[in-house]
Order: C-alpha cells, then structure tokens, then sequence
C-alpha cells in the first residue's frame, strides 16, 4: 500500500466513525482569501513551493465545511473577523498593571518567578531573562550532537530539504477543515529534528523559546526523529495562557523512523473562559505520529485549559512491532467542554497500542473520550489495551465515552475497560477524619485517580501538572 | 477528655441515637457492645462529625472544646481517630503519601513545621513494625485490594502514626484471624498512655481478653442501657442481649 492509498483510506474511514459529518456548502469569509495567503508567505520571505503549499492548502479549504460531529457546541466562527498575519513586532503590548489579577495569583501557586510571569502575560521584558543563559548552553550542547531544534521559520530558511521532506506527510492539508486552514496560514511553530542514533539528552520544550517566537493562533510543530533515536518533547506549559485569538487551530506531525521513540508531552491551559462559560480559547488540534519499523511514540497529556477542546493525538502504527501509546487527563470545569482521545491505526505486525483516558468533569462542563482503534488486514498480532475512566465531581456535569473499534485481522488482541465513578462521599470523609481538608482530600483522589498518565510526565512537569490540576478544581465539589 | 450529654442524632428524619450520655476520662479504655443496628458506629461517625447525620439535641465537649462545633479534619487534628468499621479504599493514592499528608496537615493546624522525610521514614518503620504490617502495604494504595484483615490492621497503623488523645475503634476485631487479633490488640496496649483513652467496640468478649477495659457499656436502641466494669462483657457473652431486653422490659 503507498502513502497515499493510505492516506486515503485513513480518510474514508474518519468518515465511517464519525470524525467527519456531512458535507454543507461553506460561504468563504471575506477576511481570508488568496492574496492574504500569499502576503503570508512573502512577509516571511518563504520560497515557492511552500508558498505552493499553502495556496493548494487554501484551494482545498475553501472546499471544505467545518465538521461539528465532536460532541461540543460553540457559535460559528467569523473567519472574516481574524487577522491572519501579525508580525511579532506589531503585536499589542500589554502592561503589568492590565494583567487580569486572578492570572497572576494562579501563577503565584503555581510559583512562577515574576520575570516568567511577565513574559507569559505578554509584558515586555527588557531585563535579560533568567532562562537565557540557560538557553545558550543548552543550543550549544544541541547543536554538537547535530540535533535540530529551532522555529518553523528559522527550520524553512536552514532546513529547507527536511522541512520540504516531510512536511503534511502525516497530517496531509487536506485531513481536516482546521489542518487545511493551518496549512494555509500557519504563523510559526516549533521544528525538531534527532540524527540517526542520537539520544537527546535533555527535554526539548518550547517553553525555552517562549520570548523569541510568538507563534500565535496557527501553530504548526514537525518533529522527526531519525534511524534509532530518541527524544522527549515537552509543549506548552501550565501557566495560564492568555490570548486575543478566540480561535486556535495547530496541527502537529510526528516522523518516528525506524527503531525510534518519540516521547511528547503536552499540558496545555489555554484561558477556559469566566465561571459563566464567557470567552475562552477554541481549541482545535490535529496531532498525529507516524511510527516505522520497532519505533515508538508515546503522547501525553494534561487538558485543563480552553473553553472548547478538540483534540485526537494520534499514531498510524505503519512499521512492524510499532508501539502507540496515549496517556491523557482532561479536566473541564465551570462551561468547559471537551472531545479528546486517540486514534491508533494498526497496520504493521506485531504492533501494540496503549490508551490511558482519565476524564474528570466538574461545574457544568462537558467531557467526552473519543477513541479509534482500528487493526488493518495485514496487521497480524497486533494488541491494544485501552483503558477510559471518568470522575464526575458534580452533579450537573457530564461525561462521555465513544468509542470505536475495527478488526480486519482475526490475530489481533484488543481489551477494553472503562468505568465512571463520582468523586466518593466516603473517601473524602475518610480523609477528613485523618485531619485532611476536603480541598487536599480532593487533590490527593484526583492525583490518585490520574497517577497512571502523570508518571508518564517527565518528572518536573509532573509536579506543576498535579499543581495544575488543584487549581483547575478548586472548589469543584457539589 | 470527651463528655457526651443527652446526644440525639438522626438521619434521613430518623433518630438513631436516643440520648446517648458518656464521659471518658485520660488514661481509660471504655468498650462499647450492642446488638447490630443498636447505633454503635452511628456513635462513631457523629463523633467524627460525618454530615449525613443530624444532631438533634445534647453536646460533646472533647478536650475542654465544643466538638460538634468544629469540622471533622479539625476533630481529627485535635486528636480525635475513628477506626473505621469498613476501611475506605483510595486508589492511586500510596498509604505514606496519606499519611504524610495526613500528618503534615496536623502539624499544619497545630503552628508547626512539615515533618522531615527521615523523621516520617523512621516513624513510618516503628509503627509498622507495632501492628506487625507489611512493608509493602504501606507503599500500595490506600486500602486498594488490602484483605478484611489487612485494612483494620492498616486502621491501627495508621492510628499509631497519628497519636491519637481519642482513638474510637469500630469493630477492629472483626475479620482479624487468631494470630492477627493478638497482634493488633497488642499494638493498641502499646500506644495506650495516661495521656489518651480509648473506645473499642466490639461484639465480642474474645478482645477484651487483650485489650482490658476498664468500663463496658451496652448501646441498645440508640441508648446506653447498662454499664458496668470487665465483667460485663463475660455476662453478655454467656447470656446473650436477651437477658438485657427483659431487664428493660421489666423496668418499663
Ligand atoms: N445512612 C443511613 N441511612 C439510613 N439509616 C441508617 C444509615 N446509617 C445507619 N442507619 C441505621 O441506623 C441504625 C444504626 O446503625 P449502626 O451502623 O450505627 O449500627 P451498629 O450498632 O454499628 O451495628 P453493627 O453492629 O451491625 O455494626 C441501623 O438501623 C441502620 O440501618
Ligand atoms: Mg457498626
């Protein structure tokens, strides 16, 4: 089967479960059109075939609707009102004393120094930042093992082949109407790529680029990992994310070749909007990893931001003895909703998929577990385990499991196990009676509950996750 | 320590205690025995101060304070423990990383400084090695696919790690084996002070054998019906709580 014949295939059956709706025509909003697609691309000085890229992208999007079949509900999206280019200069600087009060205690228990604080919330920083010196040694140490970690700019300007190579080789522009729309206008992103056989040896995380690339709303990552490497990329980070854009539409490819492994870990904590469900990010991803012969990618997650998620970290397992794994805790509180989960696409012998899914809802949000596990014809031995839990913490929240499951080959081993439970009367009395306050009780359950995923997470993201998730359910029991 | 006056408490509009009246001094052990469902762990948990029952009428002075005043964490951090009659599980959530937090939070409460890791690590050793647990139980999840027998063996660890002044323990003995019993009781002996008390309930003759009260009360209908030394435990044993029915039948 070639790429393409797959891709294809892959297509049809999103159909089939769901991950697409039918198809409606689409009026195209005036605020994008191709001569802002191309200013796009001269602004950043491209060279012509991504300009190629981004028109075919647009071509495609154009014929596309926006699919609603995930089981969220926002207001239709003006893409007439977002402006699709804004140079990091131009962008609007805010001053200290506007930064939303309730932001900067939350990034006080998180114990966030006030320098990072700053240039979190957008303030200028003119002093030199306290991670600088730390960035140079560690681009140095980088760049001795020949490991490319840079901006998608800078990687489209340096790295032209590898950009060239496997960019929209896994997520194809055409996959979806946001992947289409990313294609077509994407700002900036992160770009990484690991030599044949080179470990890195220290967590890759765009949080040390955080002053120099303002990546903006169409954020676009391309992560390859060479013959029998490995590397663990950490996104994102668990203070609170503020932004002017409603709407943010990344997509993020991973190329595990063969014998590699490709660990990537995300928390992400996007501005879920006011206790009344006002404002708040839209946040529509397209992740997916393509694993080759023995390689591996794990993901993780930590959800506990945005007031719409829709997100579906995913891994075609192509390779022989290929292993896909999702890790995920989704938290919604107050008016948050979420639909998130995994696909993983068996089609190699002997590969094996993992999914570990931890839901906790709260207030009157919304979280849904939307998973595919699909085995292919040739796909002999393959095994999955998934498992898919949800805690409700209110009465008025809810939760939701979908999944999906196709077997083509009689071999294959797949156990699927999911429960919901809310959070126990009992267990927090318990905990009172041993002088423990029902808030900490509440932490200790939570972080109990969702141990499997967060010791997935390097270490130090671990903790500021657990932190992370204390603050999102503050006060949540009802 | 604890003066219970007049205690009513209901749940759902239905009044389990009647009127419960008790008073507990330092250094005393008080068993408390009772057909099922004569309120026993109603008792415990009001103590506690679980909010699903309603006091209704009396007061508890605890320790010179209004007990029913304060939530249940700050009963317990004023020293207040319930062994529970059925251990509650927590998964995820290791036995020490409980009782660190448990403890750190008490300390907390009391104005003093988080325990040091070594300090825990080396109270963590002795008190296991009080009631006799299994190392490994006290790193897996809290109660999670412990036995009957190892969650009120755990009930007791615990207590000996949180020192206690009021330990109330609901039916520790039961589902203990022969050799466990033994070494729990043996545990409490050990942590018993002048400084403390203790209230053992129990249906059972066979663990004031090890634990020796010094007062035996029987709770019959939401009601303390008779109280008396040791030996009332040995008289219930032989003749059963009949014996009690008619007694008060015959009063009434
Ligand atoms: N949550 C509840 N809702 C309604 N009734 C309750 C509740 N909890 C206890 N009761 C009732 O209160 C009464 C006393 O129960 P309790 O558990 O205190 O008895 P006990 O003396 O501890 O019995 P046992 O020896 O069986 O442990 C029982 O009739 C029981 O059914
Ligand atoms: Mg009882």
């Amino acid at each position: 089967m070639t790429e393409d014949e797959l891709k294809k295939e892959l297509k049809d059956q999103e159909y089939k479960y769901g991950f697409t709706s039918n198809i409606e025509s689409e009026v195209i909003p005036k605020g994008l059109n191709e001569d802002v697609v191309r200013l796009i691309s001269s602004k950043k000085e491209e060279p012509l075939w991504l300009l190629d890229f981004r028109l075919k992208a647009f071509a495609h999007w154009k014929t596309m609707v926006e699919k609603r079949w995930a089981h969220v509900s926002y207001p239709e999206i003006d893409f007439q009102a977002i402006s699709y280019y804004s140079s990091p200069k131009g962008k609007k600087e805010v001053s200290w004393d506007e930064v939303d009060p309730e932001m900067k205690a939350t990034m006080d228990k998180l114990g966030i120094s006030m320098d990072e604080q700053k240039a979190l919330s957008g303030v200028a920083v003119d002093f030199v930042f306290d991670s600088v010196s730390v960035k140079t040694s560690f681009q140095e140490k980088l760049q001795e093992l020949g490991i490319i970690f840079c901006s998608f700019s800078e990687a489209v300007k340096n790295h032209p082949d590898l950009v060239k190579k496997y960019m929209g080789t896994v997520v194809p522009p055409s996959d979806n109407f946001y992947a289409a729309l990313n294609s077509a206008v994407f700002s900036d992103g992160s770009f990484c790529y690991i030599p044949k056989g080179v470990r890195c040896p220290m967590e890759l995380s765009t949080y040390f680029r955080i002053n120099e690339a303002n990546t903006g709303q169409f954020e676009r990552t391309l992560l390859i990992a060479d013959e029998g490497s490995y590397v663990s990329y950490l996104e994102g980070c668990t203070a609170p994310s503020r932004d002017e854009n409603q709407l943010h539409a990344a997509v993020v490819e991973l190329i595990s070749l063969d014998d590699a492994e490709i660990k990537y870990s995300t928390v992400q904590n996007w501005y879920p909007g006011d206790k009344n469900g006002k404002g708040g990010i839209y946040n529509f991803v397209t992740k997916r990893g393509i694993c080759h012969n023995n390689s591996k990618i794990s993901w993780t997650q930590v959800e506990t931001g945005s007031a719409v998620t829709w997100k579906y970290p995913s891994c075609i397992l192509k390779g022989d003895n290929a292993i896909g794994e999702f890790y995920s805790v989704a938290v919604t509180n107050n008016y948050q909703q979420a639909d998130t989960g995994t696909k993983m696409i068996h089609l190699g012998k002997n590969t094996k998929s993992t999914i570990i899914s931890k839901g906790i809802s709260a207030g009157h949000s919304n979280n849904s577990y939307r998973g595919l596990v699909q085995i292919h014809k040739n796909a002999t031995n393959a095994r999955n385990f998934t498992q898919c839990d949800s805690l409700l913490m209110s009465d008025k929240c809810g939760a939701h499991t979908f999944p999906y499951i196709e077997v083509k080959n009689s071999t294959a081993k797949l156990e699927h196990e999911a429960t919901t439970s809310k959070i126990g009367e009992d267990q927090i009395f318990y905990c009172n009676q041993r002088g423990i306050s029902t808030e900490k009780a509440i932490n200790l359950i939570v972080n109990g509950y969702c141990k499997d995923v967060l010791n997935k997470l390097p270490m130090e993201f671990a903790v500021e996750a657990q932190k992370l998730l204390e603050i999102s359910l503050e006060g949540s029991v009802g | 320590m604890i003066k219970i006056k007049n205690l009513h408490a209901s749940i759902e509009g239905k009044e389990i205690l009647k009127g419960i009246n008790l008073e507990i001094k330092a250094g005393e052990v008080h068993a408390i025995m009772g057909p099922n469902g004569s309120g026993k762990s109603t008792l415990s948990s009001v103590l506690a101060g679980r909010e699903e029952f309603e006091v209704t009428e009396g007061s508890v002075e605890f320790d010179g304070k209004d007990l029913l005043d304060l939530a249940p964490e700050d009963r317990a951090r004023e020293g207040l423990f319930l062994a529970f009659q059925y251990p509650i599980e927590i998964p995820g959530v290791s036995n020490i990383n409980f009782l660190k937090t448990a403890i750190n939070e008490t300390r907390a409460y009391k104005g003093m400084e988080p325990v040091s890791a070594k300090e825990f690590l080396a109270m963590v050793k002795e008190k296991s090695a009080l009631v006799e647990l299994d190392a490994k139980l006290a790193n897996r999840s809290v109660n999670e696919g412990f036995s009957g027998g190892e969650k009120k063996r755990n009930e007791i660890f615990q207590m000996a790690m949180l020192t206690p002044k009021l330990a109330i323990l609901d039916e520790t003995d039961s589902g203990l084996d022969i050799d466990a019993l033994r070494i729990v009781a043996n545990g409490v002996n050990k942590l018993k002070s002048p400084n403390n008390a203790t209230i053992v309930i129990t249906h059972y003759q066979r663990l004031l054998d090890y634990i020796i009260p010094d007062f035996v009360h029987v709770l019959y209908d939401g009601k303390i019906v008779k109280s008396g030394g040791k030996e009332l435990a040995l008289e219930l044993e032989e003749k059963g709580y009949d014996w009690i029915k008619n007694e008060l039948k015959i009063r009434n």
